[in-house]
């Protein structure tokens, strides 16, 4: 084999004080007012999007205070009815599209690379797309509600309810928009996370040895790809029998309603464990960390998350158990629904076992992985009750119902990210969040949580149906309105301690060094903030908790080079080294193709041609983006190789 | 548990490792196969509405519309099928980064997209029903507008390469990109066998 000319500067050429500098100037995101929409690194637009998640949360919290504070009494009159629906679609439209399944992600957008052991994300451009594509989404959403333009037809928009004949005006083609951007934005991500976690993982990273929160979002990525294309298609069925006539989900045409349900939860269902299982795998981490040993059950886990998965697209219809569906369709999708508690019931059992047997260090994080544990598994209980036909049948648009998903969601979802947060938080900034605000922060959250939604069990069962304006006094649903609107303002002081603590913990919070919880992944190996290229060589790993087994003369990679945006690619199963690899740089292009891309989106809720104006823009904007821009560089241009047959 | 320490002397070194591969050694190659998943996701679900709605007719197409005419979606198919032969050239010329060769196959493959296009517009007149009639009409524009979109985006990407090929500056990743490429097309070719079926069998078997 002949010898590559060596071209470039390259790592072992330099020290290590000027491999940081080389690698700095190389891998420093652009700046200036320009600069911030040409970034294409993956920890600032990760934080970005973290970001906007966390205040559309704070948004979509807002509006659940109004609901709370119109149903604090009977017969109140502190909003309209139409501003009512409003609110509470709004209110889940924003918690479940931009706010669970955006945050996730982004925070596995964050880590991923950083738990592989790799400088970027694989499409460094491609994420930066998807960013400003969300955003965009998410102001449209929020827009058309100040302007009263806001849908009104609940999250899940049924037709014939959100159909041209009931719902004319634009307010149902904005939340069809709006789920066209996050999706969009959602399936970037997960393409992103997949082909990162597969190609760019540090040597001696098999897939056995892959950390369990990258295993999650490896797996969510996954019902990402087979899950967003329903509900894409749906919203593109409505819109179109919406403005153009069409007559997908009209009966005197032919059309079908359940047809809207059966696409819309072939999605949704897949949806909430897009949402719950990252947050095991936030949960997972935690856990490991806090009892300093390696996690009980690893393979279970792992195969669990699979299972999961998979099971996760049998249950769409015990969302239509009302509609009337035939038995045996009915008594097979009960088995499933009982049946997925199987694998989730195995990680918990798995956590159990770890904390049991480890050494515990109790801090924030680990407090809010035990309030998670104990919500989730209340909320994995009504669960299994709703999957029983007569029972779900009985609590149908109730409030049970409501308890039952602010359970599971805020329980298996929220209070795993907040742990996550507080545990991540000393990466991010390099500073530590106050540990005694931390546990002020969860007993309050805990507390307002249960105060909030254990009373709309009762109430539900009780007979008061969901998305109503107001009730009777006679009903006798007053008093545990009356205390759930107050668990509802305890939990936004929760909120609001959260935001103080990280606001004060970012000015004057402890430093935190490389690793102050003591954990084995390799996230912790880098300075905290981790600099703007990850690792200043890339690792080699050797077990699953490379940190806690990392030998004296560990190796690390050499001969990358330091002048150029450069990745190691490695093979998909065992992650031995394959190929150089050069990334993406800065480029306006990805924001100028969003911006085509929601104009066309946004035209098309007035007129049909805004697919073809979206078209040409995105083109033109596209082919920006793939035209090469100055000098080829040497090493990767043609002209700097050797002919094909003098290698190998 | 130990620092972490750096250790440059037990290296691994990677400078003799090439900066360059194809196929799915490249990491741009499993970000199409993860785009086609997502299309393939799309057209099968596509393929389950139009099963889902011909159950609320009791013939299908629905009675007054006669079956869609067979001959221009038949020559878009033979088209498309003969389109992979020069398409394959442009694929291996790209592995063997010829520029010029890539240049030919894909100006013709580009040609063969712009007459694809044209034989599309008699498909939906061969339909005998607009959009707006019934779900029947709904539901096959839809199908072979979506086919369509595909194949207008894969002829301007094809279009794109070949001229990047004739003016531009050609890096060596751009044949990891005319390598994507064909690979997208391939799936847009292979894609319309299941969708022509379904739209002119369907009605004649089912």
């Amino acid at each position: 084999m002949t010898t590559l000319a060596k071209t470039g500067v390259r790592d072992t050429d330099l020290t290590a004080a000027e491999l940081h500098a080389a690698l700095e100037r190389v891998w420093e995101p652009p700046s200036g007012f320009i600069g911030w929409f040409k970034n294409v690194f993956h920890k600032p637009i990760s934080t970005r999007f973290i970001f906007a998640a966390l205040g559309f949360f704070a948004l979509g919290g807002v509006l659940a205070l109004l609901m709370r504070l119109q149903l604090a009494m009977p017969e109140n009159t502190l909003l309209s009815p139409d501003l009512y629906n409003q609110l509470f679609t709004v209110h889940g439209s924003t918690m479940m599209f931009l706010f669970a399944v955006p945050v996730m992600q982004a925070v596995g957008l964050y880590f991923v690379p950083l738990m592989v052991g790799t400088r970027n994300l694989a499409f460094p451009r491609l994420n930066t797309f998807g960013f400003f594509v969300y955003i965009i989404g998410g102001v449209l959403l929020w827009v058309a509600l100040f302007l009263n333009i806001g849908p009104d037809t609940g999250w899940f928009s049924y037709v014939p309810l959100s159909g041209p004949e009931y719902s004319p005006g634009k307010r149902v083609d904005v939340w069809a928009q709006m789920i066209t951007f996050t999706e969009l934005s959602s399936l970037v991500a997960a393409v992103e996370i997949i082909v990162t976690v597969f190609k760019l993982r540090a040597p001696g990273m098999s897939l056995n040895r892959i950390p369990i929160f990258v295993w999650a979002q490896l797996v969510t990525s996954f019902m990402v790809i087979f899950a967003m294309p329903a509900v894409m298609l749906a919203s593109a069925f409505l819109a179109m029998d919406r403005l153009v006539d069409t007559h997908f989900f009209n009966p005197a045409e032919g059309g079908d309603a359940l047809l809207w349900q059966h696409l819309f939860w072939f999605f949704g269902h897949p949806e909430v464990y897009i949402i719950f299982i990252p947050a095991t795998g936030i949960v997972s981490m935690l856990v490991q960390t806090f009892s300093r040993r390696p996690i009980v059950g690893y393979t279970a886990i792992v195969l669990s998350l699979i299972a999961t998965a998979i099971l996760g697209f049998g249950l769409w219809v015990h969302h239509m158990f009302a509609t009337g569906l035939p038995q045996l369709g009915e008594s097979f999708f009960t088995a499933a629904s009982m049946l997925i508690a199987i694998p989730s019931g195995i990680q918990i059992f798995c956590w159990i076992a770890t904390l049991w047997t480890g050494r515990l260090l109790v801090r924030t994080p680990l407090l809010f992985v035990a309030g998670f544990i104990f919500i989730f598994v209340l909320g994995g209980l009504t669960g299994v009750m709703q999957a029983s036909v007569p029972i779900d049948l009985q609590v149908h648009d109730t409030f049970f119902v409501v308890a039952h998903f602010h359970y599971v969601l805020i329980g298996g979802a929220v209070f795993p990210l907040i742990g996550g947060l507080y545990y991540w938080f000393p990466k991010m900034t390099g500073r530590m969040m106050s540990e005694s605000l931390g546990r002020v922060n969860f007993w309050i959250f805990f507390i307002g949580f249960n105060l909030t939604f254990f009373p709309m069990h009762q109430l539900g069962l009780a007979g008061m149906p969901r998305r109503v304006y107001t009730y009777l006094p006679q009903t006798g649903w007053g008093p545990l309105n009356f205390v759930s609107t107050i668990g509802a303002f305890v939990l936004s002081v929760a909120v609001i301690v959260f935001l103080l603590n990280a606001f004060v913990s970012y000015r004057t919070g402890a430093l935190a060094g490389e690793n102050p919880w003591g954990a084995d992944s390799l996230d912790w190996s880098v300075p905290s903030p981790a600099p703007s290229y990850n690792f200043l060589y890339i690792p080699t790993v050797n077990s699953r908790t490379p940190l806690w087994t990392m030998e004296p003369a560990q190796p690390v990679v050499t001969g990358m080079r330091a002048d150029i945006l450069e990745v190691l690619v490695t093979e998909l199963h065992d992650a031995t080294p394959d190929h150089r690899h050069l990334l993406d740089g800065p480029s306006i292009w990805p924001f100028l193709t969003a911006v085509a891309f929601g104009i066309g989106v946004i035209t098309a809720i007035f007129t049909a041609w805004g697919v073809t104006i979206g078209a040409v823009l995105c083109f033109i904007t596209l082919a920006g983006w793939f035209w090469p821009a100055g000098q080829p560089i040497e090493d990767t241009a043609r002209e700097a190789a050797p002919p094909l047959g003098e290698r190998a | 548990m130990r620092a972490p320490t750096i250790n440059t002397s037990a290296a691994f070194d990677v400078s003799e490792l090439p900066p360059i591969k194809f196929g799915p050694h490249a990491t741009i190659w499993w970000g199409v196969i993860g785009l086609l998943l997502i299309e393939g996701t799309m057209f099968a679900i596509l393929a389950a509405t139009y099963f889902y709605l011909k159950q609320n007719f009791t013939v299908w197409p629905p009675s007054g519309t006669p079956n869609p005419d067979l001959f221009a979606g038949s020559a878009n198919m033979a088209l498309l099928i003969a389109s992979i032969w020069p398409m394959r050239i442009a694929h291996r010329a790209g592995l063997e980064e010829r520029r010029r060769a890539v240049f030919v196959a894909l100006a013709i493959c580009s040609v063969i997209g712009f007459v694809s296009l044209a034989l599309r517009f008699f498909e939906f007149r061969a339909m005998h029903i607009r959009w707006d009639f019934n779900a029947y009409g709904s539901v096959v524009w839809t199908m072979l507008g979506m086919h369509t979109a595909h194949v207008i985006s894969s002829t301007l990407e094809n279009l794109l390469i070949t001229l990047l090929m004739f003016a531009g500056p050609v890096e060596r990743k751009h044949f990891t990109d005319t390598n994507a490429n064909a690979v997208y097309w391939y799936f847009v070719v292979l894609g319309w066998l299941p969708i022509y079926a379904i739209l002119y069998f369907a009605p004649r078997l089912l």
